[in-house]
């Protein structure tokens, strides 16, 4: 009996000191321009988000090492695990706030979402690159969100551009197999426009969350022999789909992921099966010898500074996406202390310095990603900059380009973004601004 | 000592069935309301009332309502999450179709609407008990996650299935910032908990607990299961629509059907049975474990200047979490109420105990 009580003693005693360690500080650093960094390392999304969040960071740790910082102004930056959740992504988000940041990466669309209504108040720039709503292109209703190097309605637009070179559409089935969050739905619409354009039949196939259990959605493919499988998962959605597509014998060469169901930890698992596996790339594959490479290891790695825990994973395709996520944001600060001078910036001004971003070709070569952008620039109108793609194929071993870069159509996709932001606009009671006067 | 009711002599029927009998329950609950509403609002920091409050308080009324349903009238349930989702998205559509429609108008419309839901899925459980009314209500969730994912009508026709909450705006007077948020979701909490309390100390409550005892017995004497079932599923369904409509419109703003997914319902069940069946107070505590303890665990190693990776942190998280769960429930299988109620017994024996 004795014993039973000291348990329930020690139960009340550990619940009073869980009461106390609330305790909150907040210390902003003044001389350091703060770059929060939302990742998830744990959970069914981790072997996707480890990578780009080692990238992400290693970029940030590069520039203060190798420059001192953003022409002198040192980046801090801390890290905080969302696990893909959007109520958790919420919480971090408030967590960073504290120590005034300028840019959130949220790296999931439905955190973005949150976000993108949080965002505005707080005065701080979303930058999205390569996913995020598509319609927050339209920067006169988008004022904080910066979806750049493509959204998913260019990448829908570019796969459904790259099948219809093999041949016309009219009559044929495409499936859509995407993870059922708003990251999964975004480019519907998209689809179903071309789908009346082009003639061919629409098959929708949703994969609940987190996407280990597709055993119904094959077999529905495999009733339906579906022209060409379009697949939009994320972490082991995407691994889990290429094997089920190897169990109901779906030819792997009539795949085709997006960019974010294309890397090295969606292929490895299928080993040599998922030869022949497609997927759009943005405008960077797996490159790893580019001179970027080189000063990762030279000032990160033979160090023994380097995030990863393993430097093959410098250069891989998720690396190389959170390393240029990275750049964007940077960049996005170096345009703005050009305007606003050398100290640290506010998100009014970071907002400023993406709005005006201009990456020319001589910059990507400067910066050591020569070949894994496309030069870009950004305006009041478009907050996009880049809409190209290209596709990508697994050996086996390797991914290697097999198309040409395609740009998205946006005489049929302006209209959307257009119509779809104005539609947000009326429901959140935004006036837009007017991008004309915008300077 | 500290909780001696000695002298305090009860001489009228008011005073014997007031809601706190004892000075000293009164006095720390009012101390604790007025330290709610008129302390917390001026040193609290924004990341507390945005991050840690908000969505405390709100879960909390979620639980409160998942408390009455199944820690009073012991109707098992795992459509919780579905529930709020009904909320969520009355409240959506009432605001975006009638745009003149007062706010609290709209909250409370949206919790009627998760009423009548709640009362339709409730009818199963005058036939069946137990596990299999779980069951029944699992397909509830699944019926409600499909259909505000599928159906486009509910999320006006949002293509990625993402909707986005007006601004909050009541009599004119908009609530923006994280302390107006904080206090209005903090006065709800407490007119609903209270009205809870009330309602379980009357006639209602008490048919629920008699067929929450023995639905055989209260048949007998004369307590209709009808009734009791039904009007516990309707109550409880209307704390848990306002608490989905309070989450999505007051705490994330933009939601997709997988916020009140089946791992909502299931955290939901956890707070209420760690908390305290059959307890107000174990709602709260419930709902502070669930929602406090793993944000302040993440945090902690980076207080304590514990040099650590991001991924161990959230390992260690998650291992800690569940080490305390299984820990408070061999402490008290009852919940944490029932280990306060035990704190304030031996209480009133320090410093002699017997």
């Amino acid at each position: 009996m004795k014993h039973a009580w000291r348990i329930k003693a020690a139960a009340v005693a550990l619940a009073a000191v869980g009461g106390l360690a609330m305790a909150a500080d907040a210390l902003a650093q003044a001389k350091e321009i703060f770059v929060p960094v939302l990742v998830y390392r744990t959970g069914p999304y981790a072997p996707n988000g480890v990578p780009w969040a080692d990238g992400f960071v290693d970029y940030l740790k590069l520039v203060n090492e190798r420059d001192g910082g953003i022409n002198g102004v040192k980046i801090a930056y801390e890290e905080c695990e969302t696990g893909y959740a959007t109520d958790r992504g919420v919480e971090c988000y408030e967590r960073l706030k504290s120590k005034k940041p300028v840019a959130f990466s949220p790296l999931s669309t439905g955190i973005t979402y949150a976000l993108t209504e949080k965002a505005p108040g707080d005065h701080i720039v979303l930058i999205t690159a390569g996913y995020g709503r598509a319609d927050s292109v339209d920067g006169s209703v988008f004022r904080w969100n910066f979806p750049m190097m493509g959204t998913y309605w260019d990448g829908a637009d570019i796969l459904v551009q790259h099948v219809k070179k093999k041949g016309n559409l009219k009559g044929k089935k495409i499936a859509l197999v995407y993870h059922d969050s708003p990251y999964g739905k975004e480019p519907i619409p998209v689809l179903e426009a071309l789908s009346k354009k082009e003639g061919f039949k629409l098959m929708l196939l949703p994969v609940t969350h987190p996407g280990v259990e597709q055993k119904a959605t094959w077999l529905q493919i495999r009733q339906q022999r579906p022209d060409y499988v379009f697949l939009w998962g994320w972490g082991v959605m995407n691994s889990t789909a290429i094997k089920e597509a190897i169990a109901v014998a779906y030819p792997r060469l009539q795949m085709y992921g997006v960019w974010w169901s294309g890397a090295e930890p969606d292929v490895v698992p299928a080993e040599q099966a998922a030869k022949g596996y497609n997927a759009l790339a943005l405008a960077h594959s797996a490159e790893n010898d580019r001179p970027i490479h080189a000063e990762m290891m030279k000032f990160l790695y033979d160090k023994g500074k380097g995030t990863a825990s393993d430097k093959k994973e410098v250069g891989q395709v998720l690396y190389n996406r959170g390393m240029l996520s990275a750049i964007l944001t940077v960049e996005s600060i170096r345009t703005a202390m050009k305007k606003y001078g050398n100290k640290v910036m506010t998100g009014d001004q970071v907002r400023w310095g993406a709005e005006h971003l201009n990456i020319d070709a001589n910059r990507i070569k400067q910066l050591g990603v020569a070949g894994m952008m496309v030069p870009f620039h950004t305006s009041c109108s478009d907050h996009g900059g880049a809409h190209s793609a290209r596709i990508h194929t697994w050996d086996g071993e390797h991914w290697s380009y097999t198309s040409d870069m395609y740009t998205a159509d946006y005489k049929l996709l302006r209209p959307m973004v257009e119509a779809s932001a104005l539609k947000y606009a009326k429901e959140k009671g935004i006036t837009p601004v007017d991008c004309s006067k915008e300077k | 000592m500290i909780y001696r009711e000695t002298g305090q002599f009860k001489t009228s029927y008011a005073s014997d069935q007031q809601l706190f009998p004892i000075l000293q329950d009164r006095v720390v609950v009012i101390g604790f309301l007025v330290f709610a509403f008129a302390v917390v609002p001026f040193v609290a920091s924004e990341y507390l009332f945005r991050a840690i409050l908000t969505p405390f308080l709100i879960l909390s009324l979620a639980a409160l309502g998942l408390n009455i349903l199944v820690g009073y009238c012991g109707q098992l349930s795992l459509g919780t999450g579905g529930f709020m989702a009904v909320g969520a998205y009355a409240a959506y559509n009432l605001a975006l179709r009638l745009p003149d429609l007062n706010l609290i108008v709209v909250f409370i419309l949206a919790g009627l609407c998760a009423t009548v839901v709640g009362a339709i899925f409730g009818v199963p459980s005058l036939r069946i008990k137990g596990f299999y009314l779980a069951v029944t209500t699992l397909a509830a969730q699944f019926f409600l996650d499909w259909l505000f994912a599928r159906v486009g009508w509910f999320t006006n026709y949002s293509s990625s299935g993402s909707v986005a909450a007006p601004p909050l705006e009541i009599f004119g007077y908009p609530i923006q910032g994280p302390v107006h948020k904080y206090l209005f979701v903090l006065a709800i909490v407490c007119v609903l908990a209270l009205l809870a309390k009330n309602l379980t100390r009357g006639a209602i409550g008490r048919s629920w607990m008699a067929t929450r005892d023995m639905d055989v017995a209260a048949e007998v004497i004369g307590i209709r299961p009808l009734h009791a079932k039904l009007t516990a599923f309707a109550v409880s369904s209307f704390y848990v629509g306002l608490a989905g409509a309070l989450w999505a419109f007051v705490y994330l703003e933009a939601w997709e059907p997988l916020a009140f997914d089946v791992n909502r319902s299931f955290e939901l069940l956890f707070m209420v049975i760690i908390g305290g069946l059959g307890s107000i107070l174990g709602s709260f505590l419930g709902a502070a474990f669930i929602v406090i303890l793993p944000i302040a665990l993440n945090q902690l190693p980076t207080k304590l200047g514990i040099p650590l990776s991001t991924a161990s942190i959230s390992e260690i998280e998650l291992m800690v979490f569940g080490a305390l769960i299984v820990f408070f429930l061999i402490a008290e299988p009852r919940g944490l109420a029932r280990l306060w109620a035990i704190g304030k017994e031996k209480l009133r024996l320090w410093p002699f105990p017997h």
